[in-house]
This record gives C-alpha cells, sequence and structure tokens, in this order.
C-alpha cells in the first residue's frame, strides 16, 4: 500500500514536472534569452499582498525593482506603481516541439516591471524561465539517452543470452569495453568531428547519442543475466521442447521477463545519465549559450562572488534532488514487482 | 740589505695585488655601483605567495613564452635598461647610463661596475656579448630574437670595455633603449659550455637544482614543489638598495603557489594561503570587496591597462579550398559595411557593466584609454545604434525577409558562429550579449566556447571558424610592440595570417607602423600612429571591445604595493616589497 503511495506521487511529481518542462514557452514568463541589461542578478521578486503603505490586496502584485546602492546588483522596490499578477497574458513568442506557436503565458506582469520568481542572472535573465527550458535539456535528454540505453542493453543482453557461446563472449567483452569509456572523452571526440556551427536540436541529439551509447553497457549484463536464468525455466524448456525457434523464445518469453529488468535499470539509469548531461554542459562541452540547461546555468556558479552573494543560481542543483528521489522512487517500485514476479 | 728586504716586500706586494685582480682569483673587484631606489625604506623579512593559474614551464628565459614562467624569471634576471611600471619610461637597470648617436643607430651603454650574479661570480661585458649572441642566434630561436630584429636585421653588438658595450641598429629606431626590457642578462659562466654544446635550451627546467642557476634579479631559485609551487629566495648580491642603504630586496621568500583559476584564487586568499593577487578578475573584485577592512586587505583598480579584448572576422586567405563554408561568409566578412553594422550593433557598455561589473572601458581601436601617451582621444568607441546598422547592412545589399531574419543578396540567411575560451567566463558572457544584440538585426549568431588550447589552435592553425573573441595585451606603452598584430606579416596579425594581397588600407597600415618605427621625433610618431588607430577605426578589420581594468589584492600590511598597469602588476617591483609587521603577520 506504501509502495504504491510512494509510486504515484513519484510518478505525479515527474509528470508534471516533465509537462511544465515541454510546455516551457507558454508556462515560463519569459523567453530563456530575453535580458534585462539593467537588472543584472536581480533577487527572486517578492509577491504582495500588502502594499507600502500597509494596505491589503485580494490580489498578488508586485513592485518594479531598480538599482540601488553602490553595488550594480543591489535593488530596491519602487512603490510608486504597483503591478498585479496577470494570467495568460501576451509577452515572448514562443513554439512547443515546432508544432504551434504562441505568446500567451500562463502568467506575468505588465513591462517595465519583471517577475523574477527564482532571480536573475548575470544578463538579467530569469531564472524560472531559463530552468523551465534547461529541463527540456536536461531532463528529456536523460529520459532518451536511457531509453536508448535501454534499448541497446536488451539488443545485445537478449542476443547474448540466448546464443550463448562465443556470441555471449564477443557481447560481453564489448560491453566492458563500453563500460570503461568515460563519456567525457567520448563526447570531446564527437565534438572534435562535427562543425563549429552546431545547431540547438543538433547538439541536444548529440549529447543524448553519446549518453546513450556510454550507457548500454549495465543494461547489456542485466538483461544477459535475467535471459540466463529464464533459459532454464520449466516454461522455457516446455517451449523449446514441442520445437519452438530461439527467436520465438526471446520474443514470446524471454523478453517479457528481461524487459521488466530493463525498465528497472532505465528508472534507476536516468538520474545518473541526468547528472551526466548536467556536468557535460557545466564544463562547457554540452548546450552553448544562451540555450539553457541545468549544467551549463550551474557553470555561472563556479564563480565566488555568485556563490557567496546570489544564492538562487544554485537552484538548478536544487532541482536535482527531487528529480533523483523521485526516479529512484519509481526504481526501486519497479524493483520489487520485479523480484516478486521472478 | 734593508733595501733588499723592502724591495723584495713591495715586489710581493704588487705581485700579490696583480693577481687578486685576475678575474680567476675572484680579483680585487670595482667597488660596487649600486642603484638607491626612491620607495620608502622597508624592514627585511617575511614571506610572500602570489597565485599562479598554472605551474611555468621553465625557468630557462630561452624557453619561456607562457605568464607563470615569465613571473618567476622576471624576478630572477633583471634586463640592461627598463621600463618603469609606474611611469613607464625606461630606466637604468644593469647599464647605469647610456647615449645615443642623433642619427638613432647607435647605443653605448655603461653598465654598472662591481655587481655580481646571485651565486656570486662578477658580471661585466662579457656576460651582455654572450647573452646577445645567445638570443640573436637562429639555432637557439629564442622568443627574444624577433623583438631584436630592426627592418629584419639582428642589432650588433660590441664590447668597448670591460664595462661598456654598444649597439648598432640597422636603421634608425625610435626608442631604442626600450628593447631591452624584459631581455634578461645571462650568466656566462654558466652557460657558456651548454651554448657551445648547443644544449642552452635544454637546461634550467623545472628540475633542474637551484646551484646550477644564477641571475641578477631580486630573488633566487630556492625549491620546485612540481605541480604545487615554485620557491624564491633573496638574493644576498643584488644590486639595489634603498635610501637607508639596506640592500633590497627586503622579503626572505617569494612564492608561486599554483592555483587553477581566479576563483579558487580568491577563497585561497581569504584563507591566507595566498597574500596577493594579480590579476584580479572582475568577479573577484566584486567578491571581495565588502570585506576588505573586516579581513584586513586591500584592493585596487587601477583603471584601464593595456590589454583589450576583441572580435575579429576570420579573413584568412583559403587558398586549398579546404573551408568552402568559411569561405562563403568571409564574402560577407569582407565588406567594410558589413563589419561596420555589426560594430554600431554591440553594445560595449553592457558588455562593460555586465561582463566587467563596471571595471572595464569600451574602446575603439586596440590603444587604450590607459596607454596615455598614443591613445588618440579624438576617437570614441562607437555607441549602440540598430538603425545605424541596419543603414549599413541595406546599403550594402542585405535584406530582411517576413520573420526579421536577414539575408545576403543571393537570399541566403546570415548566420554565423563565434568562437570564445570557455575557461574565461567574462569572454562567454560578452559573446552572448553580442550574440543577443546581432539577433536584433536578425542575424543567426552560435556561441561556441572550446578550451583554451582548442581555440588558439582554431585561430592560429587550421583558421576553421567564422567569427572569434580574443584577448591581447599590448607588450608596452609604446607602438613597436603591437607591430605583430597590427602589420599584414606580423605573427599575431589573427584576423588574416600571412595575408598575400594586403587591401589598401592594410598596405597604409603597414606603412605607418614602419615609418613610425624610424621616426625619432615622439610628436611625429604620435602623428603616424593616431592615422593608424583612424585606418582601424573606418575599417574595423576587427571590434576592439572593451579593456578591462588592471585590478589587484594585497594584504593590508604589505607595503610598497604600486600596482601597475603593465605586467606583473603588482610584482614589478617585488625588490621593494615588504611586510610592516613582522613575518608578514
Amino acid at each position: 500500500m506504501r509502495q504504491r503511495h510512494v509510486f504515484s506521487w513519484a510518478a505525479w511529481f515527474l509528470v508534471t514536472v516533465n509537462a511544465a518542462a515541454l510546455l516551457a514557452g507558454f508556462v515560463a514568463p519569459y523567453n530563456y534569452e530575453t535580458q534585462d541589461r539593467l537588472r543584472p542578478y536581480a533577487p527572486p521578486t517578492r509577491l504582495h499582498l500588502v502594499d507600502c503603505e500597509g494596505k491589503f490586496h485580494f490580489w498578488p502584485f508586485v513592485y518594479m525593482t531598480r538599482p540601488g546602492g553602490e553595488s550594480l546588483t543591489e535593488y530596491q522596490e519602487d512603490c510608486g506603481q504597483r503591478f498585479p499578477v496577470r494570467f495568460f497574458l501576451s509577452g515572448d513568442g514562443y513554439t512547443v516541439l515546432g508544432l504551434f506557436s504562441g505568446h500567451r503565458h500562463l502568467f506575468g506582469v505588465d513591462l517595465p516591471a519583471r517577475m523574477y520568481l527564482l532571480g536573475g542572472d548575470g544578463l538579467g535573465r530569469d531564472q524560472f524561465s531559463r530552468m523551465l527550458y534547461g529541463a527540456q535539456v536536461s531532463l528529456f535528454a536523460g529520459a532518451l539517452a536511457a531509453l536508448l540505453a535501454m534499448m541497446g542493453g536488451l539488443l545485445v543482453g537478449s542476443i547474448a543470452g540466448v546464443y550463448g557461446g562465443a556470441i555471449d563472449d564477443l557481447c560481453m567483452r564489448v560491453t566492458e569495453v563500453i563500460i570503461a569509456v568515460p563519456p567525457f572523452y567520448v563526447l570531446l571526440a564527437v565534438r572534435a568531428f562535427l562543425p563549429l556551427q552546431v545547431s540547438a536540436p543538433v547538439m541536444f541529439l548529440e549529447i543524448v547519442a553519446v549518453l546513450g551509447f556510454v550507457a548500454w553497457g549495465r543494461p547489456a549484463r542485466l538483461v544477459r543475466g535475467v535471459v540466463l536464468g529464464a533459459r532454464e525455466r520449466s516454461f522455457v524448456l516446455a517451449a523449446q521442447g514441442f520445437g519452438a525457434s530461439r527467436a520465438y523464445l526471446l520474443r514470446r518469453h524471454l523478453m517479457p521477463l528481461a524487459m521488466n529488468a530493463a525498465l528497472t535499470q532505465m528508472a534507476v539509469s536516468i538520474p545518473q545519465i541526468i547528472l551526466g548531461e548536467v556536468v557535460i554542459s557545466f564544463l562547457g562541452l554540452g548546450m552553448s549559450e544562451p540555450v539553457p540547461s541545468w549544467g551549463n546555468m550551474l557553470a555561472q556558479a563556479q564563480q565566488y562572488h555568485v556563490l557567496t552573494a546570489h544564492w538562487w543560481m544554485l537552484l538548478p542543483a536544487l532541482a536535482l534532488v527531487p528529480v533523483t528521489l523521485a526516479y529512484q522512487a519509481l526504481a526501486d517500485v519497479l524493483g520489487s514487482r520485479l523480484q516478486s514476479r521472478i | 740589505m734593508t733595501t733588499f728586504k723592502y724591495s723584495r716586500f713591495v715586489s710581493v706586494l704588487a705581485l700579490l695585488v696583480g693577481c687578486l685582480s685576475l678575474p680567476g682569483f675572484g680579483g680585487l673587484a670595482p667597488q660596487e655601483e649600486l642603484l638607491t631606489t626612491t620607495a620608502e625604506p622597508g624592514r627585511p623579512g617575511g614571506r610572500l605567495a602570489i597565485g599562479e593559474p598554472f605551474e611555468p614551464k621553465t625557468l630557462n628565459p630561452l624557453n619561456a613564452v607562457d605568464q607563470p614562467s615569465l613571473d618567476v624569471i622576471r624576478r630572477t634576471m633583471a634586463d640592461l635598461i627598463h621600463i618603469n611600471r609606474a611611469t613607464l619610461k625606461a630606466e637604468p637597470a644593469l647599464a647605469k647610463s647610456w647615449t645615443a648617436t642623433p642619427d638613432g643607430k647607435t647605443l653605448t651603454l655603461q653598465l654598472r661596475r662591481g655587481i655580481r650574479f646571485s651565486d656570486g661570480a662578477p658580471f661585466d661585458a662579457d656576460d651582455v656579448v654572450f647573452s646577445f649572441q645567445v638570443y640573436l642566434d637562429e639555432k637557439v630561436a629564442a622568443p627574444q630574437r624577433v623583438l631584436l630584429l630592426i627592418d629584419d636585421k639582428p642589432i650588433k653588438v660590441e664590447k668597448l670595455g670591460q664595462y661598456t658595450v654598444r649597439f648598432s641598429f640597422s636603421a634608425p629606431y625610435a626608442v631604442g633603449e626600450r628593447v631591452f626590457d624584459s631581455v634578461p642578462v645571462l650568466p656566462r659562466h654558466l652557460l657558456e659550455k651548454e651554448y657551445q654544446e648547443g644544449r642552452i635550451k635544454q637546461v634550467w627546467t623545472l628540475s633542474a637544482s637551484p646551484a646550477s642557476m644564477a641571475g641578477l634579479g631580486p630573488f633566487r631559485l630556492k625549491s620546485v614543489a612540481p605541480g604545487e609551487r615554485v620557491v624564491l629566495e633573496r638574493n644576498p648580491y643584488y644590486w639595489k638598495v634603498d635610501s637607508k642603504g639596506q640592500r633590497l630586496p627586503y622579503l626572505d621568500e617569494l612564492s608561486f603557489v599554483m592555483v587553477p583559476n581566479t576563483e579558487a584564487q580568491v577563497i585561497r586568499f581569504m584563507a591566507g594561503d595566498i597574500q596577493a593577487i594579480s590579476p584580479l578578475s572582475a568577479d573577484g573584485y566584486a567578491s571581495l570587496a565588502p570585506d576588505q577592512q573586516k579581513h584586513h586587505y586591500k584592493l585596487y583598480d587601477m583603471g584601464a591597462g593595456l590589454e583589450f579584448n576583441f572580435l575579429f572576422f576570420n579573413l584568412n586567405e583559403d587558398t586549398e579550398g579546404r573551408l568552402p563554408e568559411v569561405a562563403r561568409k568571409q564574402a560577407w566578412f569582407r565588406d567594410v559595411r558589413f563589419r561596420q553594422a555589426v560594430s554600431r550593433a554591440i553594445d560595449r557598455q553592457a558588455i562593460a557593466r555586465l561582463a566587467y561589473h563596471n571595471r572595464a572601458t569600451p574602446l575603439v581601436t586596440h590603444v587604450t584609454p590607459g596607454d596615455k601617451l598614443w591613445f588618440d582621444s579624438s576617437l570614441a568607441a562607437p555607441s549602440q545604434s540598430l538603425p545605424e546598422a541596419r543603414r549599413l547592412l541595406q546599403q550594402a545589399g542585405f535584406s530582411w525577409k517576413p520573420d526579421g531574419a536577414l539575408v545576403d543578396s543571393h537570399g541566403t540567411r546570415v548566420s554565423f558562429s563565434i568562437l570564445a575560451n570557455s575557461g574565461n567566463a567574462q569572454q562567454t558572457q560578452s559573446a552572448t550579449l553580442i550574440q543577443s544584440d546581432l539577433s536584433k538585426l536578425g542575424m543567426d549568431v552560435h556561441v561556441v566556447t572550446l578550451e583554451f588550447r582548442a581555440t588558439v589552435d582554431r585561430i592560429l592553425q587550421s583558421h576553421d571558424y567564422d567569427v572569434a573573441v580574443m584577448r591581447m595585451a599590448n607588450g608596452d606603452a609604446d607602438p613597436n610592440p603591437v607591430m605583430g598584430i597590427l602589420t599584414s606579416e606580423g605573427s599575431t596579425h589573427v584576423w588574416s595570417m600571412g595575408e598575400k594581397k594586403p587591401p589598401q588600407w592594410q598596405l597604409e597600415i603597414d606603412r605607418l607602423m614602419q615609418q613610425q618605427m624610424i621616426t625619432l621625433d615622439f610628436r611625429k610618431r604620435k602623428k603616424l600612429y593616431d592615422q593608424v588607430q583612424q585606418i582601424l577605426a573606418r575599417e574595423v578589420p576587427a571590434l576592439f571591445l572593451v579593456s578591462p581594468n588592471i585590478l589587484v589584492a594585497a594584504r593590508e600590511n604589505l607595503a610598497n604595493v604600486r600596482p601597475a598597469i603593465m605586467d606583473n602588476y603588482i610584482l614589478w617591483n617585488s625588490d621593494e616589497l615588504f611586510w610592516r609587521t613582522p613575518a608578514g603577520k
């Protein structure tokens, strides 16, 4: 009962986060590259219900901030005008998955005020909007690469398990080599072959391909183990006795069992691959500016003054925690289901 | 008998004096001609540690091109005539005086008598002649050689006496005395054998023993911990004293600690592991500024230095047709109106404000306002004007599609990438701001960040890039060291290396730079150099962006800190630095 509860919470959380990322253009109040050069490192905007004169308002509003003090990054609220939070207001244009475009945003405030829910970065770009757009890269690259790795693992692991012998040996040695390859160097090599000017979708696919390529080794070994174990089970032996071909055995009996193992492994590896993408972008080898990913957003937090004075720049790292926990909760539940089936 | 004894005594005494005065016996050395400094007299003792971004590659001046190596070598060795980093004027160093002939072709230097290398061996004209023989030797291929070629011909060096040397130039050479700055004198007694055996570039590596090295700088090598630190100790034979007659330097030890990046340097500085940062980044300055008094350190903002950041278009000729994509884009880049449009679209003020926290100055050419003698104040940094940029693009035959995309006269979308060094946060931020500015003109611009070596390799070797941003520094507050950048045959003429058919304006720059080099009158030189700056501002082969301010940090009780705008910003007077409180506490 408790497990089901955890599963549903984790699943709903991941669905919500991924949906928000998918609809980033609509949910985010600004485009990821919209700058406000007069407000570098703007702190999170305060939502008010009570104005400067102590008067209560039923509808939340914000005040415009203006640079104040000696530093460029000190701001004061201008109590002169209230800017109520508005829904479905018109703003920066966007497209969702390249399928439809729009300029209405879920919420925001009228210009010239700005609403930095999670603060702004050094170029005055909204961190909340960039985190949503960044999630498109970080979360989807993780999920797609994990899917790629699972398919590769399923294919190689099944072939090795079913055929055995020299084929098994060959598959497993190749798998070990793949496990040993550090993704960082593969990415460096791939980057060297690609032209300098690479569009964001191509770079995204490159990241998915590289992360998927280096991650299929572990699922392959797991699937092989499951297939080897299942080969000796009575219903498989019975099918063999009735003259079932290897392809039939694989498709009808072995693959369903292996699939569960692979799915569990996939749930485990998604957060790892997401972290891999973050590391790659953090090192400047992933998405290039201005396209955000959680990794290249965190790269800005390397600077000492950002760490000490602008804590909101670390939020992409914080966002990784619930996402990782949710995927791990899913993996736990899937793992226990697999155990009960075997 | 008495007479005999007396005459024999005199003969023995004369013989003894004669023998002692021979160099092989150590000699009755002439009285030391020391240089008295005008800085505040200090107290001896204490250690100073300063961060370096990476380990020096060598301690041999014949191999050193990287900044950490130069930082160490310039503390252990000395030059004949030195450019004072505070006044930017040439001043006596190992040469106590010099005279130039009116035609500007000859300089005669009088050397200091009686001074010694850090191992106690005497210094004289033979060391100078030997040093320049090595530097000018083509087989040695020292990095200093190019600086010692005037009109493509090497400087001639002659010994006129034990302490007199004459240098002859093949053509009149303006400010000839500045050539000697940062060309250290080598110890003949230690290196002559290695030179004759052709091994001189293999000596003085990081693993060399301190006993095998000697110089005339304020410090000498004490130890090297590979990958961690290089420790120098006080040179007891140094040739400078303060106004109280105390021999410099004051510090017992000077350590260069390897700290990989500027952010880590800030953290190590706060922790007290290092006591000075030079240079400090604008981000580092912003981090340290609030706690100056509380943590007892001082920050210095010296304003614009000699460093400049610039963006340049790849105008390299691709004669072999290896890079068709680049060649296609060069049709745009070669049009001066396109370059001018890009220049007018860039918001230099925003780069200075956002990437450098307002600690940078917008530029129009490579000559920064910090270079007060040579800066052409009639030229102003271009302000951002998108309408002007659009007008220039229209004139050049570009047009806009209904969706706002800029296309050329063949209908091709204007799309290119800007290459930047991923290790430099300010450069990446500048490139991002430029990308955003140019997107307002409908250009499709991609920022590509690569690590430093890959970036340099593309710019200098493969030429496989569209547009790049880079940082360079003028080596001296004088036009001569920038010949390499500005002239078409220069080794760092990055936007068009080895240009075979330079455009007319480039030929004019070549001519003006050659002319100023052989013009002795300052006002005439300034006029010629102003013309060069005006051509650069008009033709924009490169878009000069900003000059970052020279920023340094040092502990409050470190005295005689007088940061300069030429490197090393803080250690240039390391011989005068001292701790006001004992042991640098």
